[in-house]
Formats: C-alpha cells, structure tokens, sequence
C-alpha cells in the first residue's frame, strides 16, 4: 500500500512538520518507503479529523432525504471522520439489531466513521426504556443514547435511563424541550418575532428548564448527561452552574445557533426552521462564550436533511431542521477563530478530541503522532467562498448558509489513513 | 399594487385610495343591477385552506360585482396530511392561468410563501393568528364614515383612539388594525389579560392595559375580539364567566363609554360572551356596517390589484 507523506502542515501548537501514513496510522517520519504519495500542506493547518455528536443520516427510512452514503459524503467535506447517526430513522434505532445495521451501513457505504446512537425509549415515544444494554454490549457497542428530535420528559424514564447506562460507561443525550411550554407547534423562539409573525412561541424557560431538571437527576444519579444543542442563554447558566457542583454533565452547539438569528425567520422562509429555533443575538452572544470558555465542550451540526417537498409547506407545517456538515467548520472558523475566541488547538478540542471523548470513541480526536489512526482534516485557514446549496453532497437542500460567503477551509480529509475528500483547486484532484 | 399581504404595505395616501374608492364602489351595493365590467375577463380564485363563510362570500360578491370569473377553492386541512406541498398547491392553482389569487390559510405567512412562487397577485384574505388587511380596511372604512359624521372632511383618525379588546396573541384582526390604524395616526390601545397579550408586546406602536373599565371611558372606538373556543379550553383564563366580568362588553360597561363613541367585532360574535346582546345591538354598534363595507372594500382592493393597465 502507497505510504501518504503530508509536507510541511502546521500542527497545531507544535509548528511545521511532516507527516507520515501508513497502513491506516501515523508512523515516525525517516521510515518512509520507495512508493510514497507526497501531499502539499504548505500553509495549512493540520486537525485531527473532526467528529459530529449529531448527525441525522435518514438511512433507513428517508433515502430520498439522505443516505449513509451521501451523509458521509457531506461529512468528508466538512472534515468529519466520524459521525454520530442520531436513532429518528424508521425503523427506530431502538435494538441491538438496528443499531448493528445502521454500523454495517457505515462500514459498507461511508465516508466516515458511522457510530450509532442508540435511542433512549422504544421508538422514542418517552414511556419504556428501549434495550439499552444489548446495544451496548452489541458488537457496535453503543455508547450514547438519545431520542433526539423529542424530549425526554418524563422525569422518572429519565432518572431510569441515566442511572442504567452507568453501568457501561454510557451517556444520555437529551433534547431538552418542555413539551409543556414548547409542544410540537413551536417554531419561532418567542419574543418579540414569534409575537408580530403570529408563529407558536418556543421560548428559552422551556430548553433552561428541562436542563436545570436533568442536572438535578444527573447529580442523583451520578451519571454522564449531555445536553444536545444548546440554544440560549439560560441553559448556558444552568449548565455553568451544574459543572461548577461538579455534575457529570457535557454540552453542545450547533453552528446555525452560533450565528443565524431570530430575524431569518421575518420571511417565513422553512429553510430556517430548525429546533431549537434561531435565537436572538443576545443568545448566539452567549452561546459563543460559552463555547469559549468550555461550559459548551462541543460543536455538533445536528445536520438535519430534508426532502424539498417536506420544507415546501406552510412554515408552521414545514419539517424542522438544516443542514450543517458541509459548513460547521466554516461557521466555527468564522464566528470563533476569527473574532480570537478560540485558538485552533481549542477549536480541534471542541471539534474532535471533546466530542470523541464524550461519545468514547477510541479512534477518534487522538493526537497526530505515530502510533496513532490515521485521522486529519487539512485546513486553509485563509480560503473564502459563497455557499452554492446546488454544490452539496447531501441529498438535501435545506441549506441555511445558501448565497453566503463564508470560510472554506477543508482542503483534505484523511480517515483511517484514506483521503475521504480533497478539494478541486480547478482540475479534479 | 403587486400583492396585499400586510396592513403594513400601503401608506397612508393608498389607504385613502382604497378607502375612497370603496365609498364609490357601496353606490353599486344600493343598485338594483350591481354590476360593473372593471374586471370582465379577469379570474379571481379564492383560494381557502380554512373555513370561513363571511370573508369567502364577502371576496367572492366583491369579484362577481366587478364581473371578474370568481372561482372557489377550498383546500382544508393540512397539506402535510394530504401529502401535497403547499407550493404544489398553489403552482397547480396558478398554473390554471389565474390573475389574483386570494388566500385564507390556517398557518401564519403562508401567503407570502405563495408570492415568491407565483406570478400571480396575491391577497392575504387571514393567514393563521398573524395578518387580515382586508378586515383592517373595512374597519377603517367603517370607523372613518362613522368618524366623518361629526367631522366630514377627516382625513386621517389623529386624536382618536381605538381599543381593542380580546385574545390580542391569536388575532389576525388585532394585528392588522394596530398596523393601519398607526399609520392612520389614530392611538391604539390593547386590552386583554397578559395570557392573551403577544410576547414582545412592549415593541408595538401601542398602549397596553389589562384594566378595561380604566380605558373604556377614552375610547372612540372599542373593537372587541372573538374568543375563540380553543381558547377557552386552553386555560388562556379561568371560566367564560371570569372572561365576561373582566373584558366583556357587558351592559353596565356601556355606561362607561364616551358620548359618540362606537362599538366594532370583526365576527363571527359570542354573545354574552365578549359582547353582550345590549352592545352588540346598540344604535352606536358598527358592527352590521363592518359587514356591508367588507364588499365594497374588497371591490376596491381586487380593483387596485387587477384593474390597472396591464
């Protein structure tokens, strides 16, 4: 197999340098053989691959959404290695059994690595837990649980589900909506938008309070929680505070809610429903910090594909969600490294090494050093482009960030040794 | 005029327009023929993904009276659960060849939805608890023939107030009027417990009470809102009784109000509910006029939209 030799990267926080590949690992620079595939990286910076806490792959169920295949496409050109498949397929990844397909899936058809989440109750109705044990000890080994896209509510299923997955070093990831103060009408963060637009409110008490609850339990039960993209200023403090008690509890952002805000939705366009809805300034504001300063551990896209037709009703009646593989990075680049309030070392923190602990990933978010599984993301810190939704691989176009100029840094990515993506500079690469 | 979708688009000079046409076009209403050919040739479709008997009837009179070919849609429930897009819906009406499309849906902004996809003009006849324009202008045309009573070449409402009274957060009717009446320059002021106050309230050209009988004696127009039954179940406030005792327009509340002043309700009513039959029947109820000028001023609106040189 031809050895990958990547010249003159900067790694992060440890200057220039080369790196060697073989097999599938980094391996110490000087043992390089006859046949070697030289790659360019003067100027770029060098990451481990990125992994996504959230990703919505559609597969099985809605393969005219989106398919592992294509899903994994779009998170090889953000710069993901590794995607977490979140359990809202059809059927539900509810068993040991679906779990297995959803990662045989991965391994024939991915781009990256597929790490099934497994769901918190039986088809995520809320009421019984589903088999979390036997997805674990499934030769997936699932490791984080969720009904993503409902909440948890339940207070006792809750308590039930965080104490049990204690047990294999698991975690539960909640969506954290009120059903009571945010139902499913919700769609417009309620303020002064939701109220001159006459859309159903979802306000901020709904998402902060929820937290503040399972915190609370997380504490009772000693176990690892975490909370799915955050959305505003309240539960930035509640879970600042719950850490600051020492309480098990981990949490994310997805890049729509570091820079979109309520004021998109004015045109009742469906591109911008998404759950947690867009929040006012003051929330990407906070959100922004909180990911400085480490109260949010991570980014994840929620990357949420959607037929057309599914986002051509009527805003109230439009699928919730948008895209984000393909521009997480971009967008954290642009509202985070280029307003100074994050290094790139933080950035490969929040972006690979957090979230590939959070999920125990073992091949993931690992230093680039020999030994180690091959897994980067080359980056062109200075490189700019507007956002073409027609260019996408996702099979969606749901894509927020359509007509804007944004960062566009993936030049390369490399899992398990392999380039999953590489960037046209005019001739196909 | 390309579209009508909100209160918010005509100035005040096209409000005027509107308003004075529509006086031309209620001649047509006391004729015994009442037929005008501005619109011969032109098809209007009401397009209504929600029941509505009044505003329906009142667009379809208003075209037919203007010999425009007026074609009645009614596309209830939910696209989603039909498993149509709304934009198939509307492209598959447009694409019959229509000049005006007239849209009643039961979701906030589907109407603009519609304008971007279309060539058509498009009128928002009700978009879920968001806007109602037409229902604002016949209001207003309503309020200015009662206001010109007392002073026949009132141009504008300033020095006037009109309270609105009700479910503020769910009311089309409510939001429209605070947008045209603003910009008619008369005072608003909003009346309703806070569960039924909208959230950003504070950001409107408005006033803001939840003491009725304070505001009642000031108003020169009190316009009261429809409960509507979902409200009631949805614990907004406490019994229909409590509701009636606090913000009904009840016979002793009649008491309260200024010499000349008037009473409007946008309808369907709930007697003995939000109005009491002694208000709703009063002599300075406007309340059968807002009726009678929803045709007239629905004519002048398809007129403005479709009449001109095209």
């Amino acid at each position: 197999m031809t050895d990958l030799l990547i010249r003159g990267a900067d790694l992060v926080g440890r200057g220039r340098s080369d790196l060697l590949i073989r097999n599938g690992r980094f391996v110490a620079l000087g043992d390089a053989g006859t046949d070697v595939e030289e790659f360019d990286a003067d100027g770029l910076v060098a990451l481990p691959g990125l992994v996504d806490l959230h990703t919505h792959l559609r597969e099985p169920g809605r393969e005219d959404a989106e398919t592992v295949q294509s899903g994994t496409l779009a998170a090889a050109r953000g710069g993901f290695t590794a995607v977490l498949a979140m359990a809202n397929t059809t059927p539900v990844t509810d068993t040991a059994e679906a779990a297995e397909h959803v990662a045989a899936l991965g391994r024939r058809d991915g781009h990256a690595q597929v790490v099934p989440v497994g769901a918190v109750s039986k088809g995520l109705d809320g009421t019984e837990l589903a088999e979390l044990g036997l997805m674990a000890r499934s030769g997936t080994g699932v490791r984080m649980f969720s009904d993503d896209g409902h909440c948890v509510w339940d207070a006792r299923l809750m308590r039930r589900a965080l104490e049990y997955v204690r047990a294999f070093d698991g975690v539960v990831a909640q969506h954290a909506q009120d059903p009571q103060l945010a139902g499913g009408a919700a769609c417009c963060h309620e303020g002064e938008i939701s109220g001159k637009l006459g859309l159903p409110g979802w306000p901020a008490a709904a998402e902060a309070g929820m937290v503040a609850r399972d915190v609370q339990i997380a504490e009772l039960t000693r176990s690892r929680l975490h909370i799915c993209h955050v959305s505003c200023a309240e539960t930035v403090d509640v879970i600042r505070w719950a850490k600051q008690r020492g309480i098990n509890v981990t949490a994310e952002v997805a890049p729509h809610h570091l820079m979109l805000t309520t004021s998109e939705v004015l045109g009742y366009d469906p591109t911008f429903k998404v759950n947690p809805p867009l929040r006012p300034d003051d929330d990407v504001e906070a959100v922004r910090e909180a990911l400085a300063d480490g109260t949010i551990d991570a980014v994840a896209t929620d990357h949420a594909p959607h037929a057309r037709h599914d986002k051509e009703h009527a805003f109230a009646e439009a699928a919730f969600g948008m895209l984000g593989l393909e521009t997480a990075l971009a967008v954290v680049i642009e509202t985070m490294i280029n307003s100074d309030l994050l290094t790139w070392a933080e950035l490969a923190q929040r972006m690979s090494i957090m979230p590939a602990h959070i999920a125990r990933l073992a091949d993931q978010g690992r230093a680039l050093d020999p030994g180690e599984p091959a897994n980067a993301v080359l980056v062109d810190p200075t490189a700019r482009a507007v956002v073409d939704r027609n260019e996408s691989a996702s099979l969606a176009r749901n894509n927020p960030w359509h007509g804007r100029e944004l960062p566009d840094p993936v030049v390369a990515t490399i899992w398990a040794g392999r380039i999953t993506y590489r960037k046209r500079n005019g001739l196909q690469a | 005029m390309r579209h009508l979708l909100s209160a918010a688009d005509l100035d005040r000079t096209e409000i005027g327009e509107i308003l004075d046409l529509a006086e031309e076009m209620s001649l047509v209403q006391g004729r015994p023929v009442k037929k005008l050919p501005a619109l011969r040739g032109r098809t209007v479709v009401n397009l209504f993904f929600e029941d509505s008997t009044r505003t329906r009837s009142s667009f379809e009179i208003a075209g037919k009276w203007l010999s425009a070919d007026v074609i009645n849609i009614s596309a209830k429930g939910s696209s989603v659960s039909k498993g149509e897009s709304l934009r198939d819906t509307v492209l598959t009406v447009a694409a019959m060849g229509v000049d005006a499309l007239v849209i009643r849906h039961h979701a906030s902004g589907a109407p603009w939805q519609a304008s971007r996809w279309i060539d058509a003009h498009v009128l928002n006849a009700g978009d879920g608890t968001h806007e109602h324009p037409t229902q604002a202008l016949l209001d207003a045309f309503t309020i200015r023939r009662h206001f010109r009573r007392s002073v026949p070449d009132l141009s504008g409402f300033e020095g006037k107030t009109v309270a609105i009274v009700g479910d503020i957060t769910h009311s089309r009717v409510a939001r429209s009027n605070v947008l045209l009446l603003k910009t008619l320059g008369a005072q608003v002021i909003l009346v309703a417990p806070p569960t039924l106050l909208p959230a950003g309230i504070d950001t409107w050209p408005v006033l803001v009470c939840n003491d009725f009988d304070q505001v009642l004696p000031h108003a020169d127009i009190v316009m009261m809102l429809r409960v509507q039954r979902e409200r009631m179940a949805g614990g907004y406030f406490p019994t229909p009784r409590e509701y009636t005792i606090g913000y009904g327009l009840t016979r002793p509340r009649l008491e309260l109000m200024m010499p000349g002043a008037a009473i409007c309700h946008p309808g369907p009513m709930n007697r003995g509910l939000e109005i009491s039959a002694d208000a709703a029947d009063a002599a300075n109820s406007l309340i059968l006029d807002q009726v009678a000028a929803g045709v007239s001023v629905r004519m002048s609106v398809l007129y403005e939209l479709l009449g001109g040189a095209e």
